[in-house]
């Protein structure tokens, strides 16, 4: 679901990983979006970002599995105040995963105007590599 | 506080101790909650309080699945946790609350995942939001209201009136920093700041502040001043992303803050004859209406376009102009509290004609907390 690389500009912030969210960035270097679910099957939460306990039910008892990487765009202003390392305007955006969770993200390769930026549009997982450690979990439309 | 009315329940240390360097800060938190909690055989949604310093309290709540109705960020160092403990006791004794969790956690020595308030590459922020060119509120704050548009059908119009009817109130007010009448294309012909907001969409940058005095209503009556008796509080945290609000088009802490307020002070709606609402974009009034109850989901836009906020209207709204067009030092809230003051002494300079009950509504963060009192001048 990858084949097209974004690299991002180095003045913009990393993240840095911490041991309860190593696996997630290792999993969107491979081009996936790693989410986690409680075991306990009357529950059976899908959440993000991850931790290490359900936010549910707070079982110690998780897994961890590939999601499809893919959602629909939930909401997003255009910036026209950039912040350091990037160019105005530009959107800074809230995808809903089809499993359920949300995340802020950008949807790259497409114009970032209201008209290329459609609510409800499908979109899938498109990482940008920003350094050796660090992949972003970026999106672009389904199809594009 | 009465003596033997409330005991500490459950306590525990982290599962281990020293050097622990596979969790972080966070985790830290996390995992003493966790066992003090296993400790006394509760679970969080038995919480509705919560209490720490060094970290955010809604990083605390958020990260836990907590939906306090008491929330204590008290910080003043290495006793901060003494000091929980006897608000927490206070609060539990007053009502706000009935179980308050406590938590501690510093990555020491390891140094993973510090920083608290928002700083740092490894905190949540740092990792799942800053990467995406975040910078300040007036491109964070301002993210979900696409969705609330969209979901209501509302217009950038009725979002330009917000700040129109808000600079007539400004009008009325000589401390008013804006205060010529402006129109709606005024407001969409200003500078994009983070579209769909404009420039005369989003709060000042004031030098300010404000204090206030509080004294028990019997001790009250000897002063000087009208008193202004407090009838009713709320206070409550969501997230401290604004990506992971669980509903883009309301704040869950406006709502349980709102509700704790009004079950408190036994009033209905209709009783308010003055409102305030926290307005850093124009936006919050909005969200403000519909989650306090004011109004139906998605009725605040025609609500507001229709006059019924401005002068002369049935619901006087944010009435020194807001932090739209009076000031905004930043943390706006006390100018909210002091102009609701002013309502009930009847010393506003945009006066409401026997105002009675007065409710000043705060957010903090991106819709992550949120604070109501709600006032009355009547004795009680
Ligand atoms: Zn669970």
């Amino acid at each position: 679901m990858c084949q097209v690389i974004f690299v991002a500009d180095i003045r913009k912030p990393l993240p840095k990983a911490t041991p309860e969210t190593q696996e997630f960035w290792d999993g969107v270097k491979q081009g996936k979006f790693i989410l986690q679910r409680c075991n306990d099957p009357k529950c059976a939460k899908v959440y993000f970002p991850p931790r290490p306990f359900c936010p549910v039910c707070a079982s110690r008892s998780v897994s961890s599995f590939a999601g499809s990487g893919r959602g629909k765009l939930a909401s997003y202003v255009i910036n026209h105040r950039p912040a350091p390392g990037f160019d105005a305007p530009y959107g800074i955006c809230i995808v809903d995963l089809d499993e359920g969770p949300r995340l802020m993200t950008s949807i790259v390769g497409v114009p970032q105007t209201p008209e290329a930026l459609v609510l409800d549009m499908a979109v899938e997982l498109a990482p940008t590599v920003a350094s050796d450690e660090i992949s972003l979990p970026t999106f672009r439309p389904v199809g594009a | 506080m009465k003596r033997k009315s409330v005991a500490i329940v459950g306590a525990s240390e982290t599962t281990e101790l020293g050097v622990i360097p596979h969790l972080s800060q966070m985790g830290l938190h996390a995992d003493a909650a966790l066992n003090a909690m296993a400790d006394c055989g509760l679970s969080p949604k038995d919480i509705d309080g919560v209490a720490t310093a060094g970290q955010s309290p809604t990083e605390i709540a958020w990260y836990l699945g907590i939906t306090p109705t008491y929330v204590d960020g008290t910080s003043v160092g290495g006793c901060s946790f003494m000091l929980h403990v006897r608000h927490a006791a206070a609060a539990i004794n007053e009502g706000l609350c009935n179980t308050v969790l406590i938590t501690h956690g510093e990555s020491g020595r390891s140094g993973i995942g510090r920083g608290g308030f928002g700083g740092g590459p490894s905190t949540l922020g740092g990792q799942f939001e800053a990467p995406y060119g975040i910078f300040g509120a007036p491109n964070t704050f301002t993210i979900p209201v696409l969705r609330y548009m969209k979901q209501y059908g509302v217009t950038e119009e009725q979002l330009a009136m917000v700040a129109v009817v808000q600079r007539e109130w400004a009008g009325r007010n000589p401390r008013a920093a804006m205060r010529d009448p402006i129109t709606v294309d005024d407001v969409l012909s200003s500078r994009l700041i983070a579209w769909p907001f404009h420039l005369l969409e989003c709060c000042l940058v004031s030098d300010g502040g404000g204090a206030l005095i509080l004294t028990s209503a019997e001790r009250a009556k000897d002063f000087p001043t009208k008193p202004v008796y407090i009838l009713g509080t709320g206070e409550s945290v969501e997230t401290p992303m604004v990506s992971q609000m669980e509903d883009l088009t309301s704040s869950r802490a406006f709502k349980v803050s709102g509700k704790k307020a009004f079950d408190e002070a036994g009033i209905s709606h209709k009783d308010v004859d003055h409102l305030m609402i926290y307005d850093a974009f124009a936006h919050l009034p909005l969200y403000g209406l519909e989650d306090l109850g004011f109004v139906g989901r998605g009725e605040a836009p025609a609500f507001i376009a229709e006059g019924n906020t401005r002068m002369g209207g049935k619901l006087p709204l944010n009435t020194n102009g807001g932090g739209l067009s009076y000031a905004h030092s930043g943390m706006y809230g006390m100018f909210a509290l002091q102009e609701s003051v002013r309502q009930m002494r009847g010393t506003a300079p945009a006066q409401v004609a026997g105002a009675k009950i007065a409710v000043s509504h705060g957010v903090g963060g991106m819709f992550g907390a949120a604070g109501t009192i709600i006032m009355s001048n009547e004795a009680p």
